[in-house]
């Protein structure tokens, strides 16, 4: 039994296609066990009231998170743990992230976690802490970004980005996709008109964001980001409370 | 190639069979410790598969006998950590604000529950001695922009500092006399040096005199006649050397040029009541806390006022 196990073995070590083809099927069954199941349990599905794509402002500020690399010192994910959540607020849920191409969960914490941190500080303070961040945090190590206040914000043709997420599943209606570029500049107007933003974007916070109401730069695009983060669905709602707390297998 | 498992002489332990340009591998047994570490783990795994969440299905993991959740076991950790502190935040819930200090050891717990939550909400913009920085005051001196008492310290957090979203956040504007055009260049370095007269960082001087004038007629009405500054509408003192957004001229004439109007969130929105109470209990006792005022303290009038510094 043995010898002829070894007989068999000695036949895939020679033949480097059938070694490549069998090692490919092994890895596939281990693929298909522990990441195909993500897109159908429950758990990972979960659906929460109050979650909406981003404003084209948001995603222009998301776009600049990603491109200074924000997300390698910050997470944005709360894990449910009592020191976590009496620090950062109440635990991530999946769907919180379910309009984020990519997501921006981390894996790294050299900074807080940023899940929940809109509304969290004033609008001034992102402001003044993202041009120096030792003016408002003495012992703070993050690197100073003072050319977001001073770069006019140049997103490009955000009808395109709309519709890019759009395909790969993000439900922008036609209107927000055909508005992107007026909603863009709108969002950080307070001159503008934004009853209608508002309706389409829900809880979209409309106003000059950087201290400077005449541009729009990438200090207001970055700051609206940061201030929505975490504050479109209620978690503490009782309604919400009661279907996690029923949750099971996880 | 040898096929079959063989002595080896040198060593009398058997091969494993194998050989590649002659090389050949013993077939030692492995450590006793190893092998029954390596069951133990088996029989392990195979008992928490049973009790805990594992195997994905269809709609979830298997739920595992013991029905564990992480939510579930964070709801458990909250609730025993809330239960030990049940019976004080009743306490603290219960008493007014203004007569915690009555109760000497109740005073102290909500202290040290305020430094913890302070430590959490406050210090990124008050540091973490609370002792401020350009825009966000200094709360251990006894300088007080809206008032140091705890009743008043009290509502400054619940209701935050020209929060959007709070109607009764404390508000005042003082105009952007530069900017809209209220004075000219000139008159605002004027003012600037009266200021930086009666602060007492500058001998009296023409330019000062000047500015005596305009100053009267513009900011005294809400910072006073000699600047002793107005709590009702958050209008600082600038009779002493203490600033806000800074004394020395540059920062002087940026203020009285663009003025400030530094934003405090609503912590009422944000915390529970007890936690507010404990953080006003903790501020209070930072070094300026001031003894409450004999009648209750007024609300910071609705109409738009004038604040600088």
């Amino acid at each position: 039994m043995a010898l002829s196990f070894l007989e068999r073995h000695k036949k895939i070590e020679r033949n480097v296609t059938l070694l490549g083809a069998l090692a490919f099927a092994a890895v596939t069954v281990g693929g298909i066990v522990e990441i195909a199941p993500l897109f159908w349990i429950d758990n990972t599905i979960e659906k929460v009231q109050g979650m909406r794509p981003f404003t084209p402002l948001e995603t222009a500020g998301r776009d600049i998170y990603i491109r200074e690399g924000c997300y390698v010192c910050h997470s944005q994910m709360i894990r449910p743990f009592r020191d976590e959540t009496e620090r950062y607020g109440h635990y991530s849920l999946a769907a919180e992230s379910m309009y984020d191409h990519p997501f921006q969960w981390g894996s790294k914490r050299t900074g807080p976690d940023l899940a929940r941190v809109g509304g969290k500080y004033s609008d001034e303070w992102h402001v003044q802490h993202l041009k120096d961040p030792r003016a408002v945090v003495p012992e703070s190590i993050m690197p100073a970004y003072p050319f977001l206040a001073e770069r006019d914000l140049k997103a490009g043709d955000m009808t395109a980005e709309l519709r890019t997420l759009y395909q790969v599943g993000v439900p922008y209606s036609k209107d927000d996709i055909a508005k992107g570029n007026d909603d863009l500049k709108a969002q950080a107007d307070p001159e503008a008109a934004t009853a209608d933003l508002k309706k389409r974007y829900p809880k979209a916070q409309a106003r000059d964001f950087d201290g400077n109401p005449k541009r729009l730069t990438e200090m207001d695009a970055l700051v609206a980001y940061l201030q929505v983060l975490g504050t479109l669905v209620d978690v503490n709602a009782p309604a919400a409370q009661e279907v996690l707390v029923k949750e099971k297998g996880r | 190639m040898a096929n079959e498992p063989r002595i080896d002489e040198a060593t009398g332990v058997e091969t494993v069979g194998h050989e590649w340009d002659g090389i050949e591998e013993l077939n030692n047994p492995l450590p006793r410790w190893w092998l029954w570490t390596f069951y133990a783990c088996i029989a392990f795994a195979l008992g928490y598969v049973v009790l805990y969440p594992a195997l994905p299905g269809l709609t979830g993991a298997t739920p595992g006998t013991l029905g564990w959740t992480s939510r579930g076991a964070l709801a458990a950790d909250l609730k025993a950590a809330e239960a030990s502190k049940a019976a004080v935040r009743a306490q603290i819930a219960a008493i007014p604000v203004e007569q915690l200090a009555a109760d000497p050891k109740l005073l102290r717990v909500a202290i040290e529950g305020g430094r913890a939550a302070f430590k959490v909400n406050c210090v990124q913009c008050h540091g973490a001695g609370a002792a401020g920085s350009k825009g966000y005051p200094n709360l251990n001196d006894d300088d007080w922009l809206w008032g140091g008492d705890i009743a008043t310290i009290h509502q400054t957090l619940q209701h935050g500092i020209r929060y959007p979203g709070d109607d009764q956040a404390r508000q005042s504007q003082m105009p952007a006399f530069g900017r809209d055009g209220i004075l000219t260049p000139a008159q605002v370095q004027d003012v600037v040096s009266h200021v930086r007269v009666i602060s007492g960082e500058d001998k009296a001087n023409g330019s000062a005199q000047r500015g005596a004038a305009i100053f009267a007629a513009n900011c005294a009405v809400c910072h006073g006649a000699n600047g002793e500054g107005n709590r009702l509408v958050g209008a600082p003192r600038l009779s002493d050397a203490i600033w806000l957004y800074g004394g020395d001229r540059a920062s002087l004439t940026e203020t009285v040029t663009n003025a400030h109007a530094g934003v405090m969130p609503a912590w009422s929105q944000r915390l529970d009541p007890v936690t507010v109470k404990m953080l006003a209990a903790y501020v209070h006792s930072l070094g300026g806390g001031e003894a409450a005022a004999p009648v209750a303290p007024a609300e910071a009038p609705a109409q738009p006022a004038t604040a600088t510094k």
